[in-house]
């Protein structure tokens, strides 16, 4: 397998006022292609700050982001940009789906970036939505959807362009636990029989095991098993 | 789907508020096509005069009559081709509000003058042989539904012999000004039943409209003129046409300034009206314009987003407001201060003041957008 996330020495300041936070501190991770990685850690560790910069909606402080070959973070805004529609999709805790806009028509906003023709665009949204088993609610808004399909809604939207990461912000965060391993079931079908490459903040210890491994973060830093035991 | 499904959407997002918004441009358009309309109107009516016809009024007053006989001094001066007299009172149809502008002269010699009123020749003759015949300007006619053939009763101030100020007229003819049709506004009647018919002022007459060989020589025939009738009790003042419609206009004020300043007004308050719906619109989407950052769409994309956005609001709801003031500009005619056809010009500015409403009242939300950081956005701040 080769290294599809590689983060060196890597940090990252917040500004809040006229406080200046060290979020993560010189921070090296690797990825494999086709891992599927749980983050772990307590509130304020900086968990989602790591997955924002892995997705290219931020950028680091200090050291070197290199993600699917490319080293992304002296990449402009508008080079980000079109970055992370060629390599990333991002599923969010809340959903974040578009609330005027069909199920279909939210999974095919990536698409309409893509030098694709209507045909095709519909092809590829009846597959995705196909893939998380709401083929049938293509044309259903986000309103008359429960949370979890509109979770499911979120993930196809972020399958659809064919990212090389998937990147996930709790996406079980907001869910009843019964939702919550029907996502995580998708996921792991994603990590499992599509070779997606899979990023996951989370903070429940059940979403996690079925990842394929598992880093905790504290206070910016990652901690490995045993120091984590003995904490 | 396209990215016009998601600027609709956008635009939707609260129909109330896009619908009140809208209904505001469009308000403000309608006002802003009649005023225009009307301004466009008044400066046709100078741009369409020509400076080879003179207006003889009285020295002393526009409204001070003028003996009938100082025609004949008049049509003896060289250069001079043709020249008659006008009686002018205005009358009112069925009911207040409904008033015409009547003009008693000898209609033969005014539309000599006046090649551009188009008249059918039998009607014109019908005139001479119906001493109350009137000719009726094709905008009255068709504001009023007359036709030729109809009773055309007017109530004036001009007193009868009879002690009545009911003026009872038939209709002869009709007329229509070619390339002005909004000027055809006004009715022709036989100066000699008028003058007859009426219980004072008689052999006086409110102007006298000249045309002359040489429109250059305006300035010395004017000047000729007045010094026919320099040092007498009935004095008078010769401007060519333009100079006696802008004279005229002058009367009631800079309209232009006045039309312009209340126009300006409108428009200024509806860019804060715009700007605000816009401002709030796209604080209520920070979140789901971050999303689309996140998904791969640039800064640049979402700001273009949002100025179509706001384009596309202006825009439909300034084409409404100008459809309808074209569609209502036609009935101003009734009130003498317009009529016609919208001009295109005030259609043209229009759209272009519009889609500078939608430029500067969506620059300062789509800057927002354009600045907005996307992990700011996502948490909310």
């Amino acid at each position: 397998m080769s290294e599809i996330v590689s983060l060196k020495n890597v940090t990252k300041y917040y500004t809040r006022g006229s406080q200046r936070v060290e979020v993560l501190r010189d921070l090296s991770l690797g990825i494999q292609q086709g891992e599927f990685v749980a983050v772990m850690g307590p509130s304020g560790s900086g968990k989602t700050t790591l997955l924002n910069l892995v997705a290219g909606i931020d950028t680091p402080d200090e050291g070197e982001i290199v993600v699917a070959g490319e080293s992304i973070s002296t990449y402009s805004s508008k080079e980000l940009a079109r970055w992370r529609a060629r390599h990333v999709g991002f599923v969010f805790q809340f959903y974040n789906l578009m609330p005027l806009l069909t199920a279909e028509q939210n999974v095919e906003l990536p698409l309409l970036l893509a030098n694709l023709c209507n045909t095709q665009r519909a092809a590829h949204v009846r597959a995705a939505l196909q893939l998380v088993g709401l083929a049938d609610r293509g044309s259903h808004k986000p309103t008359e959807l429960s949370g979890g399909q509109q979770q499911r809604v979120a993930i196809a939207r972020a399958l659809i362009a064919d990212p090389t990461l998937l990147v996930c912000d709790e996406p079980t965060g907001d869910l009843d636990r019964q939702m919550a391993e029907q996502i995580l079931n998708l996921l792991q079908i994603v990590n499992r029989d599509h070779g997606k490459t899979i990023v996951m903040v989370t903070h429940d210890p059940k979403a996690a095991e079925r990842a394929t491994r598992q880093l905790h973060l504290d206070k910016g830093q990652l901690i490995d098993a045993g120091t984590r035991a003995a904490a | 789907m396209t990215h016009s499904h998601l600027v609709w959407a956008g635009l939707w997002r609260k129909p109330a508020r896009t619908l009140f918004t809208l209904f505001s441009i469009a308000v403000a358009f309608l006002l802003f096509g009649l005023l225009q309309g009307v301004n466009a109107w008044i400066s046709g009516l100078t741009a369409g005069a020509h400076a080879d016809r003179l207006i003889v009024v009285s020295r002393v007053s526009q409204i001070e009559p003028l003996p009938i006989a100082h025609l004949q001094k008049i049509e003896q001066l060289p250069g001079i081709r043709r020249a008659t007299f006008v009686g002018a009172f205005s009358g009112v149809y069925q009911s207040r509000g409904n008033d015409v502008l009547v003009y008693a002269t000898d209609p033969q010699a005014v539309f000599d003058i006046y090649p551009e009123w188009r008249i059918a020749p039998d009607q014109l003759r019908a005139m001479t042989t119906t001493r109350t015949g009137a000719i009726v300007g094709e905008v009255l006619m068709k504001a009023y539904g007359w036709k030729i053939g109809d009773r055309l009763p007017l109530t004036s101030s001009v007193v009868k012999q009879d002690g009545s100020s009911e003026w009872d007229l038939e209709i002869v003819g009709t007329y229509d000004v070619e390339g002005s049709p909004s000027q055809a506004n006004r009715v022709i009647i036989n100066y000699a039943h008028f003058d007859e018919a009426r219980q004072f002022e008689k052999g006086r007459v409110f102007a006298f409209i000249v045309s002359i060989d040489d429109p250059v020589r305006s300035a010395p025939m004017s000047a000729a003129i007045d010094a026919l009738f320099a040092n007498s009790s009935d004095e008078t003042q010769t401007q060519n046409e333009a100079e006696y419609a802008q004279a005229q206009l002058r009367q009631i004020g800079d309209i232009g300034a006045m039309v312009n300043a209340i126009v300006g007004a409108v428009l200024f308050t509806l860019l804060f009206l715009t700007g605000n719906t816009m401002m709030q619109s796209v604080r209520e989407r920070i979140p789901e314009l971050a999303v689309l950052k996140v998904i791969g769409y640039s800064d640049a994309m979402v700001t273009a987003l949002i100025l179509v956005e706001s384009a596309l609001l202006c825009l439909v709801a300034a084409l409404l407001g100008l459809a309808f003031a074209a569609a209502v500009f036609p009935v101003t005619a009734s009130l003498g201060i317009g009529g016609g056809v919208l001009p295109s010009s005030v259609i043209v500015s229009g759209v272009a003041i519009a889609l500078m409403l939608a430029l500067v009242s969506g620059l300062p939300p789509a800057r927002r957008v354009q600045r907005l950081t996307i992990v700011d956005a996502l948490a909310g701040r």
